[in-house]
């Protein structure tokens, strides 16, 4: 047997797409709004990639098989392609494919959208002038940290391209607080002595909270010895909508899209 | 010594042994009269009426501050630990990963025996290898096996002494709640509700490992019940499963309770299937999300209440059925108080399952009202917005307790969490996966990325914006809010309490707590950890009081420093 590229089993595997309940039912409606433009992008450039060897870039190269159809005899879900890309099926040509948790986002956000996705209307960027972007004129090391380089005030970046959507990041950028986990919240903590701390909490249980201080310094509190102790919702990090154009926020998005750690 | 003496020498050695038998034994009686003996733990849940309660005071509010580590033991094998110990005159017998029994020494933890059960290799089980524990009659223990047997072990050698199949494990099925013993039947249920399969309830003979008889929890053709799983409407869009009934679900993986003054035994059962793709199975799914009381020696049905009809949530209803005299209304009341995982508490008459009381005691949305038959008015969410309680409920299959002294029924509850859920049409497939949906935890931060799973570690990712965990003190007999011990993260520890107003417990944030029953207010605490996710136990040997929890790999046992 000849060695084919992993798409040519993603092809193969989608020959098998019918639909789920053929007779008895329709089609399940596919939620279509739900998709960030950034994932959408992403997911495109990645199927370019990796999948139009056998689907082709309209999603019919396969005989029988019209991805943009959004009907799949293995799949109904979003959870159910994620598995279907990632473990493949027993039995047939499709293999188990390696995404990170970004990755698969964007494919799958793909999928469902590429009957009706417009690819002139969501940039994916430059990750070389992103990473210009994000030491000099955005200042981001001044709080995130990537790799050896920046502060451990707010959250190490170094491997956010594995964890977070494209979609999730533009808006990260444009609109911090509605992304950032609550895990994450800054805290304001005064102890007995009126000494405040403040820092961004790591982890909390009912009696203690421990958090990194806007000194890098580790700090565990006991709840029952301070004065005061708040939970802030929102995040401390500048919107960058105004400070960073469409494309230069697009080109920042692919350079975090590209740091996957180590 | 003469030929008369000899003989009577002989008479009393043949006594003597007979009643060091005897002693050693745990009759039917014993277990009859398990309150007591507060001593022993006999039992799962610490006695017939499931209350979780301890005559023991020495542990007291005054010296709970003096608790002390005494001593621990480790397992070999990771996983949420979920089994509850049993004590019987100074030797502890527990389950423990994958399929083992422990026999040890209760007072120094040091282990006499081990059992390994040889587990079928091609065992299906949804959530790990759960095992909660053992029952005990004469001088036998009873565990049910993940891949869905029931084994006899002698309690002194450790040796098997019969291995019944209780059904079949490559279909789904399994046996992971502790066996309850009632009279001369060891009675399981069946796990698997993830997988399609048809739950029941069987008996099972004690000395030879014949069933003697069996419930379906999942009524057939020719049973009372049959015509709440009906007919799919012609040419139903979306898809209706015309034989849903044969997959039903209604596991039952958590250990009834049992009532002599009626003879009837009760048990929690579990979700329909699939789990959240209610819309192909129409109608009400009996007896799926209900409690069942059944005759002990003909496993007959009584009567059954049903908490949450055509479930689409995955509101299992596997939660201990606790038995409560309370006053009601000025007289007295053989009640039955649970609360569901849907989210409302429930007081039930438990001679006929007359419903007496439905109250929430976390925020709930999916219903609104009861008629006065206790049938809830539902009201579905619209797809996207979250449901209330979300899918691992408004509490669990954590143990509660009842006190007696207090009047007080405790719970360990998931507050302010919901879950988006979505119904997806599932085929049946034998061994799997039945779920027919996909969910996602709801946070209340607009447009926030999903947070982790309903991860198991020391960070809590989740934090209080998902959910956030309590013990709620409930008046039993009205459902009324009496205190409420706030956690920071979500607790799946069950809860003991003593005669002398200690309540234990413990929680996902690995704290060991010792709370004032009357009051709610903290009177000791330890940091085991590892999540705490069993129910706690309290026995005595040589007159010295203990108490047992397990927090990750560690079954750790404190005690009064001694002075």
């Amino acid at each position: 047997m000849r060695a084919q590229s992993p798409l040519a089993w993603v092809a193969f595997a989608l020959t098998l797409i019918r639909p789920a309940f053929a007779a008895a039912q329709n089609p399940p409606p596919q939620p279509q709004g739900d998709y960030a433009p950034a994932d959408i992008a992403y997911g495109g450039r990645l199927y370019d990639a990796q999948c139009t060897t056998c689907h082709g870039a309209n999603g019919d190269a396969v005989g029988g098989v019209n991805l943009r159809s959004g009907i799949f005899r293995n799949a109904i879900t979003d959870q159910d392609l994620a598995r279907v890309i990632m473990n493949g099926i027993q039995g047939t040509g499709m293999q188990a494919f390696k995404f990170d948790a970004a990755e698969l986002a964007g494919i799958i956000a793909y999928i469902r959208n590429m009957n009706s996705f417009d690819r002139g209307s969501a940039k994916l960027g430059d990750a070389g002038r992103g990473e210009t972007l994000f030491t000099g004129k955005g200042g981001c090391t001044r709080c995130h940290r990537v790799g050896a380089q920046g502060s451990r005030v707010a959250p190490d970046l170094s491997d956010i391209g594995a964890t977070r959507s494209a979609g999730s990041l533009l808006r990260s950028l444009t609109d911090p607080t509605s992304q950032m986990m609550p895990i994450n919240r800054p805290v304001r903590a005064v102890l007995r002595d009126g000494k405040v701390v403040n820092g961004r909490r790591l982890n909390e249980d009912t009696y203690t909270v421990q958090l990194i201080d806007d000194q890098e310094k580790l700090v565990s509190l006991t709840k029952s010895e301070l004065r005061e102790y708040t939970i802030l919702t929102a995040s401390p990090m500048p919107a960058f909508k105004g400070t960073l154009g469409p494309d230069e926020l697009a080109d920042v998005v692919a350079y975090l899209l590209s740091l996957k750690g180590r | 010594m003469t030929r008369r003496t000899t003989a009577a020498a002989l008479a009393l050695l043949l006594i003597a042994a007979a009643s060091y038998r005897l002693q050693a034994q745990v009759g039917a009686d014993r277990l009859l009269n398990a309150a007591r003996e507060p001593r022993n733990w006999l039992i799962y849940s610490g006695g017939y009426f499931s209350n979780r309660y301890s005559g023991l005071t020495q542990i007291a509010p005054g010296n709970a501050k003096d608790l002390e580590l005494k001593w621990m033991y480790q397992a070999a094998v990771a996983g949420a630990w979920q089994t509850t110990p049993l004590v019987v005159d100074g030797i502890m017998y527990l389950t423990q990963r994958p399929n083992d029994i422990v026999a040890l020494d209760a007072k120094t933890g040091r282990v006499f025996w081990i059992y390994r059960h040889q587990l079928d290799p091609t065992q299906i089980v949804c959530c790990g290898a759960n095992n909660r524990g053992l029952a005990i009659l004469g001088d036998t223990l009873y565990m049910g096996t993940l891949d869905a047997h029931l084994v006899a072990i002698d309690t002194k050698s450790g040796r098997p002494v019969w291995n019944t199949r209780v059904a079949d494990n490559k279909a789904g099925y399994s046996v992971t709640l502790a066996p309850l013993a009632v009279k001369d039947k060891v009675i399981v249920g069946v796990g698997g509700g993830e997988y399609g399969i048809r739950g029941f309830v069987a008996a099972f003979d004690a000395r030879s490992g014949r069933e003697v008889w069996r419930f379906y929890t999942i009524p057939g053709p020719n049973d009372a019940g049959f015509d709440s799983w009906q007919q799919c409407p012609p040419d139903a869009k979306p898809f209706c499963d015309p034989e849903a009934w044969k997959h039903g679900g209604g596991s039952v993986w958590v250990t009834g309770s049992y009532d002599p003054s009626f003879n009837l035994t009760y048990w929690g059962v579990g979700n329909a299937g699939p789990d959240w793709n209610a819309d192909q199975r129409p109608g009400d799914n009996l007896y799926t999300d209900s409690v069942v009381a059944l005759d002990a020696d003909t496993g007959r049905l009584k009567w059954h209440y049903q908490f949450t009809p055509h479930d689409r949530y995955d509101y299992d209803s596997v939660q201990v059925p606790v038995l409560a005299d309370v006053t009601w209304r000025g007289a007295p009341l053989k009640a039955m108080v649970w609360a569901n995982r849907n989210g409302n508490f429930y007081v039930l008459e438990r001679e006929t399952g007359k419903f007496l009381v439905g109250k929430p005691f976390v925020k709930v949305n999916w219903m609104d009202t009861f008629d006065e038959r206790g049938r809830p008015h539902q009201t579905v969410q619209p797809a996207g917005q979250p449901t209330w309680p979300g899918n691992q409920g408004g509490t669990n299959w954590y143990s509660p307790s009842y006190s007696p002294h207090t009047g007080l029924f405790y719970v360990s509850a998931w507050e302010n969490y919901a879950t988006i859920f979505g119904g997806t049409p599932v085929e049946y497939q034998e061994g799997r996966n039945f779920g027919g949906g996909q969910n996602r935890p709801y946070v209340p931060v607009p447009g926030a990325p999903s947070l982790p799973g309903l991860r198991r570690g020391p960070i809590n990712y989740w934090t209080d914006a998902a959910a956030s965990g309590a013990v709620l003190a409930i008046d039993a007999a009205t459902g009324e809010q009496k205190w409420r011990y706030p956690m920071t993260d979500v607790t799946d520890s069950g809860i003991l309490t003593t005669a002398s107003d200690v309540l234990f417990t413990g929680g996902r944030e690995g704290y060991f707590h010792a709370i004032d029953a009357r009051s709610g207010s903290l009177l000791w605490k330890a940091s085991l950890g590892a999540q705490i996710v069993n129910g706690p136990i309290t026995y005595e040997v040589d007159g010295r009081q203990y108490v047992a929890a397990i927090s990750g790999l560690s079954l750790c046992v404190f005690g009064l420093r001694e002075r």
